[in-house]
């Protein structure tokens, strides 16, 4: 079924009535219940000048210094994400390949290795890198931009490498079964009809899956604030709110600039989605389901 | 091992702590995210918005954030419970977005020839939505939906480590920070528990998936 409206028939005078008055109705106690947040809100005093000033008042003493540290804070996230992103893709795609072309019983380690990550929580991956690693004597502290981002980098990598891999075995097997036959049969070796002709299509079908995959790795990189172990955005809003007493407005700023950034890289994913769903039919690949993080 | 072998006790409740976390939180999101799921296809246009404002919103939000809102942002306005509640409610209201997603996916996969039946025969809205087209996007919806309420119990660990207290998180934590016990085994012994939750979820899954495929 391709769109809701299928659910209901094209609406004559009396169901364009009752729509309207059923939308008043739930326009009216949507509107309402935003209404008594709001109230309480101002009940409380949040809408008070000098919780907002420092984010909103050009003037205010704050201002400069809070925004000056939300900068620092979204630098810190896509530092961490952009590491942790490439690690992942690299050792994602180096474990992926490798699950494919070894035989069933040399890969048995890796897919051991795949199920155990998969089934841990990332937030305790980071704890474990955090505590774990010092234990046996890895010292990171001399890296640039501290242990903590590390840690946090080294966590997040480990719980997402394998989720790409398993994307791109998803992808890879998703193609014709003549691809890699056809390829073989022409004397490519297994490694050259991977590299060259498996590979290049499965990244056009998986590709919505592993931007999604990109945007939890960029939600995750806030786990940091909750071990405190690195200071990214939402850790700097929380240490202003914590100087300014004012946590529903600064987090509110945390949150819209985690949603913006989220959104944009969600809209790629729906546009590299319809792109390839329209590749798709032309050539009848199945799509690649995505990850939640 | 004597971490793990001289706390079993603690690490057993941690467990029963975090199964509880799991269970109430995978309950509470399937009844939210259907709710939401039912606004996004209803035939009245604000319930739509609505519904597409919240999965917009809490899709693109990171959880800490959502639970940092609940556990800080709350008692400003005089809203106070304790943290197992304002976890258990960000971690409910987070996962519906996910769940209402991979029910309207479930929607969407029924073959509109199947709506169109239902309402050839006269039914209405409602009735061609709970009788037709839902018994079947419940069943296409579970793998999408298993997936994201197997991945809501790793997230229950975010809550645990926000300081639920005495789940499976707080364990290790007290154990490593407080007790001074090595990191590497009590926290072996915590991953062990958390596939004890997610492993057996997932076989479940399978069975469950089995059982009521259909085939199109």
């Amino acid at each position: 079924m391709s769109s809701s409206s299928v659910l209901y028939d094209a609406p004559g005078p009396r169901a364009r009535r009752r729509a309207a008055v059923s939308g008043a109705i739930a326009t009216l106690v949507v509107l309402m219940l935003m209404g008594l947040v709001v109230k309480r809100l101002a009940d409380q005093g949040q809408f008070a000048g000098n919780l907002w000033d420092p984010i909103l008042d050009p003037s205010d003493e704050s201002f400069p210094l809070v925004w000056r540290l939300i900068g620092q804070g979204v630098l810190a996230t896509l530092t961490a994400a952009v590491l942790a992103i490439t690690f992942s893709l690299v050792i994602g795609g180096v474990v992926g390949v490798a699950r494919m072309m070894l035989g069933s019983r040399q890969r048995m380690p890796i897919v051991g290795l795949i199920e155990l990550l998969r089934g841990l929580p990332v937030v305790i991956t980071i704890y474990f890198a955090s505590r774990v690693l010092p234990e046996l004597g890895v010292d990171l502290s001399g890296m640039p931009g501290g242990a903590g981002l590390w840690f946090l980098v080294i966590g997040l990598t480990a719980y997402n490498c394998v989720i790409i891999a398993e994307i791109i075995r998803a992808g890879v097997s998703s193609l014709p079964g003549g691809q890699r036959e056809a390829a073989l049969a022409v004397g490519l070796t297994p490694g050259a009809t991977m590299r060259l002709v498996l590979l290049p299509q499965a990244v056009r079908v998986m590709l919505p899956a592993l931007i999604s995959q990109l945007v939890v790795i960029l939600k995750d990189t806030s786990l940091a604030a909750v071990l405190g172990l690195y200071t990214e955005l939402l850790r700097q809003g929380n240490l202003i709110a914590l100087n300014l007493k004012n946590p529903i407005q600064i987090l509110s700023v945390v949150a819209v600039i985690f949603i913006l950034i989220n959104y944009s890289l969600s809209r790629l994913a729906t546009w590299a989605e319809q792109r390839s769903v329209r590749k798709a039919q032309s050539k009848r690949i199945k799509r690649v389901p995505g990850e939640f993080g | 091992m004597d971490a793990i072998t001289q706390n079993l006790d603690l690490f057993w409740s941690g467990f029963l702590r975090s199964l509880t976390l799991c269970l109430w939180g995978a309950v509470g999101s399937l009844i939210v995210g259907t709710i939401i799921a039912i606004c996004r296809v209803a035939p009245v246009a604000p319930l739509r918005t609505f519904g597409t404002a919240w999965v917009t919103i809490i899709r693109n939000c990171p959880l800490t954030v959502v639970l940092f809102m609940f556990a800080f942002g709350l008692p400003e306005i005089g809203v106070n419970a304790d943290y197992f509640a304002f976890g258990l409610a960000a971690l409910i209201i987070y996962t519906s977005a996910f769940v209402c997603e991979g029910l309207r996916s479930g929607i969407n996969s029924v073959s509109a020839g199947q709506a169109e039946a239902a309402r050839a025969i006269g039914l209405t809205f409602t009735q061609s939505l709970t009788q037709i087209v839902l018994p079947q996007a419940f069943r296409t919806s579970i793998p999408p939906v298993g997936s994201v309420i197997i991945a809501m119990m790793k997230n229950s660990a975010v809550v645990g480590a926000f300081g639920v207290g005495r789940d499976l998180f707080s364990v290790s934590e007290s154990l490593t920070s407080a007790q001074g016990y090595a990191a590497l085994p009590v926290l072996t012994g915590v991953a062990l528990g958390y596939l004890l939750i997610t492993l057996p979820a997932g076989l479940g899954l399978g069975v469950l998936e089995r059982r009521v495929a259909i085939a199109r």
